[in-house]
């Protein structure tokens, strides 16, 4: 972080000691707690107190982060057991500490707090994350109206920023690592159910599997995780219902009429 | 991804759906008249006779076979998952779930024995 500007902090009244996970794997052969004792102030996040250990006392931990406002999604870790962005988690609220901080849970470990999402990302264009045209217009001249109704209908899962809290609360997931995910799923509703989009029927493919939503046991812990009111969990249900429907429809009904 | 979409695990869902919401309606009404109320002298029983002749009704019977079928399936569908990634055994997921739905078979054909042999 090139911030020359910047003097060492006051000193601060009160202090919290920071338990950090630090991790090579190439040369570790186990992940080990390291403290450090950081300023505690009422304003200050889980981040800025790794911040402040990157930027004072040991620069070589390593971490993610970028935005410090909850938009980026890059700074989730584990804080005391829970999934967190730590730029969203004060360290006044684990006073008098001391804070464990280790990687997200259910993803391997690059280094220290880094941890590797290429499974996410391989697995999120599978379910088609855009609009989809039957016909396909050029953007230009093309405008799809929409009603505030229609917008209300998938807003809520558009939220999402792909922090991959949910990957890391969710126990299915640890233990069955083809689970398509929470934030997958919920990003393919938030598409399915845009009146704009065309392309639910090729996203059930993907969904309507068991790797799919059917791997989900509705634990629940994905919503609970989930800083942006996502609710992935409400939304692998509501998407049950739809392939189970569909799939009775094709088994009971006529080809022509499904 | 070479996931093909499964139509076994949809009809698993809706039956075990189904034996919730039955199971949620039903059992906790006959719990509380047959295990509260009646003993409690609340409300008056039925006289013998009138609840024989009401259990040898052919619909009661088809409702209450009903009703243990699909709460078996709920526990079976339900169990199934407690056991494979509660206990953690995916190794044993296929005889688990063969298991489970076989006990939600045999108690199945048990209730029919009862309800109609």
């Amino acid at each position: 972080m090139p911030d020359t500007e910047r003097s060492l902090p006051e000193r601060a009244d009160s202090t919290i000691t920071m338990q950090v996970a630090r991790y090579r794997p190439d040369a570790d052969s186990a992940p080990t707690m390291q403290e450090y004792v950081v300023p505690m102030r009422e304003e200050w996040a889980v981040l800025d107190g790794l911040n402040y250990i990157k930027d004072w006392l040991d620069g070589t931990l390593s971490f993610r982060w970028s935005c410090r406002m909850g938009i980026c999604g890059s700074c989730g870790m584990t804080v005391n057991g829970d999934p967190a962005l730590t730029c969203g988690t004060f360290l006044t609220d684990y006073a008098p500490g001391p804070v464990r901080v280790e990687p997200l849970a259910n993803f391997p470990v690059i280094r220290d707090l880094v941890v590797d999402i290429d499974d996410f990302l391989r697995k999120l264009p599978a379910v088609q994350p855009w609009l989809v045209r039957d016909d396909e217009q050029g953007v230009d001249g093309v405008e799809f109206l929409q009603t505030p109704a229609e917008m209300d209908e998938y807003k809520q899962y558009s939220m999402c920023i792909n922090c991959m809290l949910c990957y890391a609360a969710c126990p299915v997931y640890g233990l069955e690592p083809d689970f398509l995910g929470p934030a997958a799923i919920a990003l393919a509703q938030r598409y399915n159910l845009d009146s704009r989009d065309q392309g639910a029927h090729r996203r059930m493919d993907v969904l309507a599997t068991a790797e799919g939503v059917w791997a989900c046991t509705y634990v629940g812990e994905c919503t609970t995780a989930c800083p942006k009111g996502v609710d992935p969990a409400g939304a692998i249900q509501r998407y049950k219902l739809t392939a189970a429907t569909r799939t009775l429809r094709s088994l009971l009904l006529p080809r022509g009429s499904r | 991804m070479t996931a093909r979409r499964s139509s076994a695990e949809a009809a698993a869902w809706l039956l075990f759906g189904a034996g919730g919401v039955v199971s949620a309606l039903l059992v906790p009404v006959l719990l509380l008249l047959f295990g509260v109320v009646f003993p409690l002298g609340l409300l008056a029983p039925p006289e013998y006779p009138h609840l024989a002749a009401v259990l040898g009704h052919p619909l009661t019977r088809i409702v209450l076979f009903g009703l243990c079928v699909l709460a078996l399936l709920h526990w079976a569908h339900r169990f199934r998952y407690t056991l494979s990634e509660g206990l953690q055994l995916p190794r044993l997921r296929a005889p688990i779930t063969l298991l489970c739905y076989a006990g939600a078979l045999a108690g199945s054909v048990w209730a029919a024995v009862v309800l109609f042999g």
